[in-house]
């Protein structure tokens, strides 16, 4: 790669060449938009990636590896932090000797997702470093930023981007490969990686004074800077909107922030100073505002109804004027539906017929909510399907009980389904209950990634292979059936809504987009499907 | 195309799996190309299930959002018929729709494309409206050529070289 090449990358190609060339040992995560691409990119570019069951067990295989003094990059979506919110908060303790850094996408204005929270508030509750970039430029600087912090401070970074910075192509110069060299050991350190509280104790200390060290650093980093302009308004901004506040207001002075924890203090203390007109122009929660607020920065926020949706450059001109009148509705587009062939489509028929009480989950699957079928009754995060159906099935009088069937996908039961099957052996309720597994053999909602269930990796290599019949029979499930076509389903169905028995309906059947796909690389792995 | 300092704007909009994304990286890639700024940005994630998808693309000297900003489109290039009266909005006064209408005339019927006379089947249909698009824009032949060839398996190339050249000639 020669250095300083012009290319035209998006946020998430610019993360994975960074990732590279900073000699990244192994990058884990678990698919979600708009997160996605950066592992299949840094695969594909000769990185070692592979995707995990889901994002707490990919975030703590990232912290052995940096503990192992080697660098490691974990991607999720802004929910899969939630996932991994377990270890996140503790790894701020131990630290790190190899860099880690933890790719957060959010998802203001929920163009792929279940809800909008805002994860620079994780940061700040863990004490962690986040940082922001704004666009494919700042994706590649700050992934390697990111890398070099870590190292310095043994400390975990996080990258908060959003679905704007993902998925916008800009042009980068990248820089020249930087691996590290050294080999990966382990020093033993009970003091520092087992967290029993007499170890805690100082570790959060510790902690608190790193960041108070990482605070300083943040006051004069050439990544949170001040633009000179007008001083009778002046900006402060982070992340993609500093772009569009650069575009809507040419001439006022403008204060980017791309350390979003620790924050500049100090220096935004002096440009709020500076300025007759201080005002927060933030995406989402009004968290820049607050923390500059608590530290009693004078300055303006935004109006509640901006919290909601992304930013653009006619909303910040909204905002600068103060203007809380009713926005333009937005343009009511077509929503996504259900693949013509798509072998989800008979199941819901069937459990319509049946009239079913459907407790549902997350992934094309969930697109049964709409019409025709109209036909899923809750949706809350990964994994509530099971969970949730089993306490309705606790709390409804027994008629109605007996109605209510917990259904997922075969990505979803990898990432959370397991502990719900435990739950359901463990406190059967007194009718029973029906789980649905739509096996579709890929994780078809985020773009046909592989699991622990397809039996290949990441980069679509044979690999162990989860049985999902034969877990479910270990774990005490008495009836488990596997189906294939329509009148099986509808038979298996049929038969468990007139049983009072723990029962598992595997409805076996392959996405129809990635049919060919997968026989190709089922081929190619010598096994025949 | 504008003057220096504004760039010039463009919303390409269509249903998940007519290749909207994909003509969006070619236009993208012939202004990289031509040795503009360009930003592309769009919203994709359940595209494949046949729901409305868009892209802006943006280029010039200097381009600071990725976003188009609302009703500020030079051209709007519509991929389904279906999708025109939801994205007018993004057009400027004075700017250019390209649609459908353009290159299989009123009423045209997208299924029936591969019978036509014409080098256009529903999969390249995208190109053709790149190339009617590429008329309005001032980058060489060889410059889309090379965007096309970029953002295109081999064995379709030539396929999509005519196609482009197809929707060239349809200017009114
Ligand atoms: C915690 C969390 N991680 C990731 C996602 C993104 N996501 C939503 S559904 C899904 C998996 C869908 O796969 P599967 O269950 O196999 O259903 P399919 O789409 O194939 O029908 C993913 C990765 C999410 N919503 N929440
Ligand atoms: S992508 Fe696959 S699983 Fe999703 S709707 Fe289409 S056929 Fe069904």
């Amino acid at each position: 790669m020669e250095p300083k090449e012009r290319q035209l990358l998006s946020g998430n190609e610019a993360v994975a060449l960074a990732a590279l060339h900073m000699g990244v040992a192994l990058g884990t995560g678990y698919p979600g938009t708009p997160s996605t691409e950066i592992l299949e990119r840094f695969s594909s570019i000769g990185g070692k990636a592979q995707w995990a069951p889901n994002e707490k067990v990919a975030l703590e295989v990232g912290v052995g590896t940096a503990w192992a003094n080697a660098r490691a990059l974990v991607t999720m979506k802004h929910v899969g932090v939630n996932v991994a919110a377990d270890p996140f908060f503790t790894m701020a303790y131990t630290g790190v000797k190899g860099g880690l850094v933890l790719v957060s996408a959010d998802d203001p204005g929920m163009a792929s997702s279940q809800n909008e929270q805002d994860n620079r508030r994780y940061a700040k509750a863990a004490g962690l470093v986040m940082l922001e970039p704004a666009d494919a430029q700042e994706s590649y600087d700050m992934t390697r930023l990111a890398f070099e912090l870590s190292e310095e401070y043994a400390i975990p970074v996080i990258l908060r981007m959003t679905t704007r910075v993902c998925h916008s192509k800009a042009i980068i110069h990248a820089g020249l490969p930087a691996i590290p060299e050294r080999e990966a050991h382990f020093d033993r350190d009970a003091t520092r990686y087992v967290m029993v509280p007499g170890y805690a104790r100082p570790a959060h200390r510790r902690l608190r004074d790193k960041l108070k060290r990482i605070g300083q650093y943040s006051e004069g980093a050439p990544i949170n800077f001040a633009v000179p302009g007008d001083k009778s308004l002046g900006i402060v901004t982070s992340g993609v909107c500093y772009l569009h506040v650069r575009e809507a207001f040419p001439e006022a002075s403008v204060f980017k922030v791309g350390m979003s924890y620790p924050l500049p203090i100090e220096k935004i203390r002096e440009f709020a100073g500076s300025v007759d007109r201080c005002l927060v122009v933030e995406e989402g929660d009004p968290c820049l505002v607050e923390s500059l607020r608590t530290e009693g920065i004078l300055c303006e926020g935004k109006d509640e109804m901006y919290r909601f949706g992304e930013l653009n450059v006619p909303r910040i001109r909204r905002i600068v004027a103060r203007d809380t009148s009713p926005e333009a509705p937005a343009a009511k587009g077509k929503p996504p539906q259900l693949c013509q062939g798509c072998p989800h489509r008979m199941a819901f028929s069937v459990l319509k017929k049946y009239d079913c009480i459907i407790m549902g989950d997350i992934g094309c699957y969930t697109l049964s909510v709409m019409a025709p079928f109209e036909s899923m009754d809750s949706c809350l995060c990964m994994g509530a399907s099971i969970t949730a159906g089993l306490g309705m099935r606790h709390a409804l009088p027994d008629a109605e009980a007996r109605r209510v069937v917990s259904i997922l996908g075969d990505s979803t039961f990898m990432h959370s389904g397991l502990t719900g099957l435990a739950e359901m052996v463990y406190n059967p309720p007194k009718t029973g209950h029906i789980v649905i597994i739509l096996d579709n053999g890929t994780t078809a909602m985020t773009g046909m990634q592989e699991h622990p269930g397809t039996g290949r990796t990441l980069d679509h290599q044979a690999t162990g292979k989860i049985v999902f019949e034969e877990v479910a029979r270990a774990m005490g499930v008495t009836n488990v059936v596997v189906t294939e076509g329509p009148p099986d389903f509808d038979k298996a169905v049929r038969e468990a809504l007139s049983k009072e028995e723990l029962t598992l309906i595997i409805m076996r059947r392959v996405c129809r987009l990635a049919e060919t796909k997968i026989a190709a690389y089922e081929l190619a792995a010598g096994r025949c499907q | 195309m504008n003057n220096k300092n504004v760039p010039t704007n463009i919303v390409l909009a269509g249903l998940g799996g007519q290749g909207v994304i994909r003509a969006a990286n070619i236009l993208a890639e012939a202004a990289f190309i031509a040795g503009c700024d360009v930003k592309q940005s769009e919203i994709h994630g359940m595209s494949q299930r046949g729901g409305s998808v868009s892209s802006d693309v943006r280029f010039g000297e200097c381009v600071l959002s990725p976003m188009v900003p609302t009703g500020q489109a030079d051209y709007l290039m519509v991929l389904h018929p279906t999708q025109v009266e939801n994205n007018l909005y993004q057009l400027k006064e004075g700017g250019v729709l390209l649609s459908t209408r353009n290159l299989i005339g009123e009423g045209g019927d997208m299924t029936v494309l591969d019978i036509d006379d014409t080098p256009l089947t529903s999969r390249n249909f995208n190109v053709g409206l790149i190339g009617l698009l590429s008329t309005h824009l001032s980058f060489s032949d060889d410059v889309w050529h090379e965007a096309v060839r970029r953002h295109l398996p081999k064995k379709v190339h030539e396929e999509n070289i005519a196609a482009f050249a197809y929707g060239k000639t349809l200017v009114k």
